[in-house]
C-alpha cells in the first residue's frame, strides 16, 4: 500500500466524496473519509495526513454564498491545524465547492492575495451549468500539475466565476505562478464563451498558493477518471491518434500528487 | 443602553448586501429578461440584493461584524444596514418578496447558526440572536406604476402561495412589517365529525367541502364503520380515511372491476372484455407471465428491483407531481424529485440513488399571453420553473439526472404534467424488512410543518380558477442539503458493522405520517404519541402533525435494543430523529396527543374497508375522433410534429413547401427541438458514473438514453431512457401504449442495453375517469402496454397514476380566451426503461462517426403509422400494414445483437420527426454529412412520420451487407445532407442550417428574445 495518505472531508451538503475517493485510491494514495464533525472533534487526525481533500456538492446549501459556511466552520474548528499541515510539507486540494470554500478561507490565492482579492461568485450566465472544458496548465509549481500540458474535464456549476480586485490582482497572481489552470478555446483564447463557462477574470479555472501544495480548481477532475467519461469516448474508439492506455486527464491530477508526496517520503 | 433590569435591550435590525456593479449582478439580469416575456417593454433597470432581517440583544458593532466577515462577499459584495426590520435607505421604485408566516426558509436556519458561530468565535459572548430571516429586494427603474410593480412581482418574482410582497413607487407605499410574523396558535381541542346521521347529499358536501374527494358509496362505507362503533369520528380518523383510500394512495380506478365493450384490441372488429382487477390482468400479468428471475421485488416497494450483478440489484421508480407544480412548479418539481429520491431511499431496506430522471408535458413556451386563463400560470414559467426545482433538489443531493423528455400540446395549459424518477443500487441482503411487533417508531429528517397539507387528497380534486387560494397549504417546500443528510445518515445506518439498525424504512410522501405508519404498521398496529414529533414551529394542530406532507422525512421501525445507536449515529450525521411511538401487536392504529387518544382505527377496516366498485368502459374509433380543433386549438404538434392537416393527408405534400422546408419546419417543432437549454442545467455527470450523456457527439445531439456504471470496478452498465407518445391518444390509446413500450425499448437498444434484461415502468396521467369513454381509453393504453410487453419481454416492475388531470374555468373566462369551459389532458402514458448493458465498452452513440461508413434501416413497424389509422378511420376497409409483434420482436433483438457484437457505429431511432429527422440528428450531432436515398420499396412510409420498430444504424459497408439490411446512404465528410427520392423533390441542406433550426426554438426556455 502506498504510504500517501490522504484525508477526504464530508459534509452536510458535500456530494462528490464517494469519486474523489476512488480517484485517489486507483492513483496509489492512501484515502479515508471523514466528517468535518468528526475532525473538528480530534483534529490530531490530520497528523498523519500528506494531503486533506475537500470534494465538490453544495456544503450546507451553499447558503449565503457558496462554500461560505464549511470555510467559516473549517477556520473556527481546525484553521490552525490545516495551516501546520501545509507548512510541515503537506498539501490541499479542492474541487469545485472545495475550491469556493479555500477561496473563501482565505487559503487560495494566499499569501498577501487574502479574502478581499480574489473571490468565486455567481456565473456570468447566473445559473448552472454542466459542460466539458478544455483547460491549459499556466503554473510550473503546483504539486497536482504537470506544466505545459492541456487537461480535458467538466465544470458543473452555478457559482465559478473566479474575480479578482482588478487587472494589478491578475498581474500579480500570474508572476507568482499562482493562476494554475486557465479555461482555453481551440484558439487559446481564454475569454470566450463557452469555453470559458463562467466569465472569469483571466480565464482563471484554478488556484495554487505559494507552496504549489494547495490547489483548488471548478473544473472536476474527479469526474474524467476513465476513458468512458470522457464525450467523444465513442468515437475516439475508432481514431488511433487517442491512445487507450494513456491515463485519463483527471486521474492524472491525483497520480502527480502522489508522485509528489512518494517522492518526497522517499528524501 | 442599558434596560432598568440590567439586561441589554432586544433590538431588531437589518442587513442589506447587493453586487457591487450590474456587470455582477446576473440574477438582476435574468429579472429584466422575464419581465419582457410578460409584456413589460419599458423596464430599464433592475438591481438585486438580499435582506437579512435580525432580531436580538445586538449592538450596530455586532450587526456590522456579521455583515463584513459573513454575509458580504468584499470583492463583489456591499452591503449597508440599519437599525429595524422596515427602514430601507433606498428610494425609488422596489419589490420586496418576503416568506409568509410558517413557510420554511433553510437559508436563514443557516445563516442563524453561521452567525451564532461567528459572534461566539469573535468572543461577542454578551450578543444574542433571537431570530433571523431573510427576504429578496429589487430596485426596478421604467415602471409606470403601482400596477406593473404588482405584475412583475406576481409574474416574475414571487409566487403568493408561499411568499408576499411590499411595494414601493410613485404611486404606492406598502408597509413593511417592523415585526416578524407568527404562525396562528391553536388549543389543543378534540374534535368529532357528526358523521352518523349525515345522508348521501351532505356527505358529497363534507367529502368536497373538507377536501377528502372520497365518493359517496365511500363516505357510506365510512358512515356505517362508525354506526357499528356507536361514535362518530374524529377528524383525525376521518382524513387518515381519505388519505389511505385516495386515489394517489391505492390506485382505485386501475384496480376496480370494470366491463368492456367496443373496439378489439389492435385487430378489426369489436369485443367485450371482463377485467376483476385491471391493473392485476393486465400490467402486473405481464411481469407474471414472462416470470423473470431477474425481477427482485416488483409493485410491493417504493419501488420496482431487479437484479444488478450476484451483490446489487437496482431499484427504479418514477412519480408525477402534476397538481403541485401547476401551482407552484419550482417548489412542485423540486419536491417531486425529492419525493422520488425518498422512494428510492425508502426501497428495501434503503437503495443508494445514483441517477434521476425526468419528462414534462407543457404547453408550449410561446403560448398566446393574453389567452392565459384566470390565475394559471403561462407555460414558459412552468418550464421555467420545473427545470429550476429539477436542477436545484437533484444537484444539491449530487444526484445526476441523466435522462428525460420534453412534449408540448395545448391540453396540457393548466395541468402541466411532471415526471420524476430515481434509480438506486441496493445491495441483494438488503431487500426484505418486515416492522415487528415492539419495534421503535423514529421520524427522522427535516421538522414537521404546516406546509403539503391534504397532498394525497388534492391530487384527487379537478384543478379551477379558484385552486391557487383553496389548495396554498399543499404546497410543499424542499430543502435537498436536509435530504442529503438524511441519506447520508440512512446508508450508515443501514451498512452498520453490526448490521441493518432497523427492521424496516418508508418515506414520508403524500399523507406524511398518516400513510407512512399506517402502512408500515398495517399487518400488526401502531401507537403513536404526536407530540413527540419535532415541530418547525408552534401551534400545529394534532391533525395537521399527522397528515402535514413536510418534506425529508423517512420513517424508521427499530428494534429498541438499536434506539441509543440509531438516535446517536443521526445525531453526528445532523440529522435529527425522534421516537415517535412504538409498533403494536394488536391490529390496531392508535394516534394519541398529550396523553388523550385523539385517533383509533382497525388496520383491516383501514387497508382492506374500501369498498370495491364495478365500472363500464367503452371506445369505438370515430371517423375523426381527434379533439375538435377550432380557432386553432388545441395545438398538438403530433405525430412527429407535423400539423393536422399534414397527418391526416388532407393536403398534399407540395401544399406544404418543398423538401428543404419541410425538414426545418419539422426540427423546428418543439417536440422535437432541441433540449440542451435544458440538460445543461442539470449536473449529469457527479458521482462519476456517466458512460453515456444525455448530449451526444461532438456537436451535442440527443442522445436516445443515459448508460451509468452503477460500480466503478465493474464492466456492466445501465441504460435508462423513455417511451412516450400522446399524440396518438386521440386516435387509438391502445397504439399510443404499443408505441410508447415499442420506444423506449429502442432507445435502450440503441445505446447498448441487453434487451433481456430490460425492465419498464408505466406512468398513467388521465383527466377525469368519469366517461365511459375515458375509462375505455384507459383499458385500451393497459390492453397495448400489455400486449408490447408480453411480446418483447419486458416485466413490468413498478407503476403509478395520476387521474383528474383536467381543469375548469367560467364561461366569461372561456369566451375571452376561446377555450372550452373544460379541459382535459390527453390521455398520456409514459414508459420508462432500464436496461442492462453487459459491457460499458460496447456502448453506442448517436452521433456519425466515420466517412465512408454506409447507414442502414432495420425496420419492423408494428404500430401502423398515424396518416394510416386517420386513412382507415375514413375508409374502414383499407388494411394496416404492419409487422406483427413477433416480428418486431425479432427485430429488436437482432438490433441489440449488432450493436452488442461491435458492428454498428452510431444507432439512433426514427421517432419525432421520421426518418429525415433522425438523419439530421444524427448529422447534427457529428458535424458530418450525409447522402441518402429513399427507395420507395424500401421504406413505403413518409420521411418525416415516425415509425415504430425502426432504426438507423451506421456501419461499414462490409457489415451492412453481412447483416443483410438495406443500404439507405453513405456518411460523407462534408458537412451536407442529400436526401433523393422523396416526392419530387429533394433535401439538400447544409448541417449549419439543420443545427440552426433545430437549436432555436427552446434555445433561451423559448422565450422571445429580449
Amino acid at each position: 500500500m502506498s504510504n500517501v495518505n490522504v484525508l477526504v472531508l464530508r459534509a452536510a451538503g458535500i456530494n462528490c466524496d464517494e469519486e474523489v475517493m476512488h480517484c485517489w485510491r486507483i492513483a496509489g494514495a492512501n484515502p479515508t473519509l471523514v466528517h468535518v464533525n468528526a475532525l473538528a472533534a480530534d483534529p490530531a487526525m490530520l497528523d498523519d495526513a500528506a494531503i486533506v481533500t475537500i470534494p465538490g456538492g453544495f456544503s450546507y446549501g451553499d447558503d449565503i454564498a457558496a462554500g461560505q459556511i464549511l470555510a467559516q466552520r473549517l477556520m473556527h474548528e481546525v484553521g490552525d491545524p490545516l495551516c501546520d499541515l501545509v507548512n510541515r510539507g503537506g498539501g490541499i486540494l479542492g474541487i469545485c465547492n472545495g475550491f469556493q470554500v479555500l477561496v473563501k478561507m482565505g487559503l487560495l490565492p494566499g499569501g498577501d492575495a487574502g479574502r478581499d482579492k480574489v473571490t468565486v461568485t455567481y456565473n456570468d450566465s447566473a445559473k448552472f451549468e454542466a459542460r466539458w472544458v478544455k483547460l491549459k496548465v499556466c503554473t510550473d509549481r503546483c504539486a497536482f500539475l504537470a506544466p505545459d500540458t492541456t487537461l480535458e474535464m467538466p465544470v458543473e456549476h452555478a457559482e465559478g466565476k473566479v474575480v479578482t480586485a482588478g487587472d494589478t490582482v491578475v498581474r500579480q497572481l500570474e508572476s507568482e505562478g499562482l493562476i494554475a489552470v486557465r479555461y482555453i478555446d481551440d484558439d487559446g483564447r481564454t475569454d470566450t464563451y463557452p469555453a470559458n463557462p463562467n466569465g472569469s477574470d483571466a480565464g482563471i479555472a484554478g488556484l495554487c498558493d505559494t507552496t504549489g501544495r494547495v490547489f483548488g480548481l471548478m473544473p472536476h477532475p474527479d469526474r474524467a477518471f476513465d476513458h468512458t467519461h470522457h464525450p467523444q469516448w465513442t468515437a475516439r474508439r475508432l481514431n488511433s491518434r487517442h491512445s487507450p492506455d494513456a491515463p485519463p486527464d483527471g486521474l492524472t491530477v491525483f497520480q502527480n500528487a502522489v508522485r509528489y508526496w512518494q517522492t518526497l517520503a522517499c528524501r | 443602553m442599558t434596560s432598568p433590569s440590567g439586561q441589554q435591550p432586544k433590538r431588531k435590525w437589518h442587513v442589506c448586501v447587493r453586487p457591487k456593479t450590474a456587470a455582477l449582478d446576473g440574477h438582476a439580469r435574468d429579472v429584466l429578461a422575464d419581465t419582457r416575456q410578460i409584456d413589460l417593454e419599458n423596464i430599464q433597470g433592475v438591481q438585486s440584493s438580499r435582506l437579512y432581517l435580525i432580531s436580538g440583544t445586538l449592538d450596530e458593532s455586532h450587526v456590522r461584524v456579521m455583515a463584513e466577515d459573513l454575509l458580504t462577499d468584499p470583492v463583489v459584495e456591499t452591503f449597508d444596514l440599519g437599525e429595524g426590520l422596515a427602514n430601507r435607505t433606498e428610494s425609488g421604485a422596489a419589490i420586496e418578496v418576503h416568506t409568509l408566516p410558517g413557510v420554511m426558509d433553510p437559508i436563514a436556519l443557516s445563516t442563524l447558526d453561521a452567525a451564532r458561530r461567528l459572534l461566539e468565535e469573535k468572543g461577542l459572548t454578551g450578543a444574542t440572536i433571537d431570530e433571523l430571516h431573510t427576504a429578496r429586494r429589487y430596485e426596478i427603474v421604467g415602471a409606470k406604476g403601482a400596477d406593473e410593480l404588482e405584475r412583475i412581482a406576481s409574474g416574475v418574482l414571487a409566487n403568493d402561495c408561499i411568499e408576499t410582497w411590499y411595494l414601493t413607487g410613485p404611486d404606492r407605499n406598502d408597509p413593511i412589517p417592523d415585526a416578524f410574523p407568527k404562525p396562528p396558535v391553536h388549543q389543543f381541542e378534540l374534535r368529532r365529525v357528526a358523521l352518523r346521521q349525515l345522508e348521501d347529499e351532505q356527505l358529497a358536501r363534507l367529502s368536497r367541502e373538507g377536501h377528502l374527494f372520497l365518493s359517496v358509496p365511500e363516505m357510506k362505507t365510512i358512515r356505517d364503520h362508525f354506526r357499528d362503533k356507536d361514535r362518530d369520528p374524529t377528524d383525525l380518523e376521518l382524513e387518515t380515511l381519505a388519505q389511505t383510500w385516495s386515489e394517489h394512495c391505492v390506485h382505485k380506478t386501475l384496480k376496480s372491476e370494470i366491463v368492456y365493450r367496443g373496439d378489439d384490441f389492435g385487430r378489426p372488429g369489436t369485443t367485450e372484455a371482463h377485467f376483476g382487477n385491471l391493473l392485476k390482468d393486465t400490467i402486473a400479468h405481464v411481469t407474471q407471465t414472462l416470470n423473470r428471475d431477474w425481477c427482485l421485488s416488483v409493485f410491493v416497494d417504493n419501488a420496482g428491483i431487479i437484479s444488478f450483478d450476484d451483490d446489487f440489484g437496482v431499484a427504479f421508480k418514477v412519480e408525477t407531481h402534476n397538481h403541485p407544480s401547476a401551482i407552484e412548479p419550482y417548489g412542485g418539481a423540486a419536491t417531486g424529485i425529492g419525493g422520488c429520491i425518498r422512494d428510492i431511499m425508502g426501497c428495501g431496506l434503503g437503495a443508494k440513488p445514483i441517477a434521476s430522471t425526468d419528462v414534462f408535458c407543457l404547453a408550449p413556451p410561446d403560448f398566446d399571453p393574453k389567452r392565459l386563463p384566470k390565475d394559471v400560470l403561462h407555460p414558459r414559467r412552468v418550464l421555467k420553473g420545473v427545470v429550476s426545482g429539477v436542477r436545484d433538489y437533484g444537484n444539491r443531493m449530487g444526484i445526476p439526472t441523466v435522462n428525460g423528455a420534453l412534449f408540448f400540446d395545448d391540453r396540457y395549459l393548466a395541468n402541466p404534467l411532471v415526471f420524476c424518477g430515481c434509480i438506486g443500487m441496493i445491495p441483494r441482503d438488503r431487500i426484505d424488512k418486515e416492522p415487528r411487533p415492539g419495534d421503535a417508531i423514529i421520524v427522522a429528517g427535516g421538522r414537521t410543518g404546516r406546509d403539503g397539507i391534504h397532498g394525497a387528497t388534492f391530487s384527487s380534486a379537478e384543478l379551477t380558477d379558484t385552486h391557487a387560494d383553496e389548495f396554498s397549504h399543499a404546497v410543499q417546500i424542499g430543502h435537498a442539503i436536509a435530504e442529503k443528510k438524511l441519506l447520508d445518515a440512512l446508508l450508515l445506518a443501514r451498512d452498520h458493522h453490526s448490521g441493518c439498525l432497523y427492521s424496516a424504512v418508508t418515506d414520508c410522501g403524500a399523507g406524511g405520517l398518516s400513510s407512512a405508519v399506517g402502512e408500515m404498521g398495517a399487518e400488526i398496529g401502531a401507537v403513536v404519541d404526536l407530540e413527540n414529533a419535532p415541530l418547525k414551529y408552534s401551534g400545529l394542530r394534532y391533525d395537521e402533525i399527522w397528515v402535514s406532507e413536510a418534506q425529508e422525512r423517512m420513517v424508521f421501525a427499530v428494534p429498541q435494543e438499536n434506539v441509543e445507536t440509531m438516535l446517536a449515529l443521526f445525531q453526528a450525521e445532523e440529522v435529527e430523529a425522534n421516537v415517535i411511538g412504538t409498533f403494536a401487536d394488536d391490529g390496531v392504529l392508535r394516534v394519541r396527543y398529550q396523553g388523550k387518544t385523539v385517533g383509533q382505527l382497525d388496520m383491516k377496516f383501514l387497508h382492506d374497508g374500501l369498498p370495491k366498485q364495478t365500472r363500464q368502459a367503452t371506445w369505438s374509433a370515430k371517423p375523426d375522433s381527434r379533439k375538435g380543433a377550432s380557432d386553432g386549438w388545441p395545438r398538438s404538434f403530433g405525430p412527429g410534429g407535423l400539423d393536422a392537416a399534414e397527418q391526416t393527408g388532407d393536403q398534399r405534400p407540395s401544399d406544404l413547401g418543398d423538401a428543404n422546408g419541410r425538414l426545418l419546419a419539422a426540427l423546428r417543432k418543439p417536440n422535437t427541438a432541441s433540449k440542451e437549454w435544458v440538460i445543461r442545467q442539470y449536473d449529469h455527470e457527479v458521482q462519476g458514473r456517466s458512460v453515456v450523456k444525455p448530449l451526444a457527439g461532438p456537436k451535442f445531439g440527443p442522445s436516445d438514453a443515459a448508460v451509468l456504471r452503477p460500480r466503478y470496478d465493474s464492466p456492466k452498465g445501465i441504460a435508462v431512457a423513455c417511451g412516450l407518445c400522446p399524440e396518438l391518444s386521440d386516435i387509438d390509446p391502445y397504439w399510443m401504449a404499443v408505441a410508447a413500450v415499442d420506444e423506449a425499448l429502442r432507445n435502450v437498444i440503441c445505446v447498448g442495453a441487453n434487451p433481456d434484461h430490460t425492465a419498464i415502468l408505466d406512468n398513467f396521467c388521465w383527466p377525469k375517469v368519469d366517461t365511459e369513454e375515458s375509462l375505455g381509453a384507459l383499458v385500451r393504453t393497459c390492453r397495448g402496454a400489455t400486449d408490447a410487453a408480453i411480446a418483447f419481454g419486458l416485466p413490468f416492475i413498478s407503476g403509478k397514476d395520476s387521474l383528474n388531470n383536467e381543469f375548469s374555468m367560467s364561461t366569461e373566462e372561456a369566451r375571452r380566451t376561446g377555450m372550452p369551459e373544460q379541459i382535459a389532458i390527453p390521455y398520456t402514458l409514459l414508459i420508462s426503461a432500464m436496461g442492462l448493458v453487459d459491457d460499458v465498452q460496447r456502448c453506442v452513440t448517436m452521433d456519425l462517426k466515420q466517412p465512408g461508413n454506409c447507414l442502414a434501416l432495420a425496420s419492423a413497424p408494428t404500430v401502423p403509422a398515424a396518416s394510416q389509422l386517420l386513412r382507415q378511420r375514413k375508409d374502414p376497409a383499407q388494411e394496416m400494414q404492419r409487422a406483427s409483434l413477433d416480428d418486431a420482436r425479432a427485430l429488436h433483438h437482432r438490433v441489440a445483437e449488432l450493436i452488442r457484437s461491435g458492428k454498428v457505429t452510431a444507432a439512433h431511432d426514427i421517432s419525432d420527426g421520421g426518418l429525415a429527422v433522425t438523419i439530421s440528428e444524427m448529422s447534427i450531432a457529428s458535424n458530418l454529412g450525409a447522402a441518402v436515398t429513399i427507395d420507395a420499396k424500401t421504406y413505403t412510409h413518409s420521411i418525416f412520420e415516425p415509425i415504430a420498430t425502426s432504426y438507423v444504424l451506421e456501419m461499414t459497408q462490409d457489415d451492412a451487407r453481412d447483416a443483410n439490411l438495406p443500404i439507405i446512404g453513405t456518411v460523407k465528410p462534408e458537412p451536407q445532407l442529400r436526401i433523393d427520392g422523396v416526392d419530387s423533390s429533394s433535401i439538400d441542406l447544409p448541417v449549419s442550417d439543420l443545427a440552426a433550426a433545430w437549436r432555436s426554438p427552446l434555445a433561451k426556455g423559448g422565450g422571445r428574445s429580449s
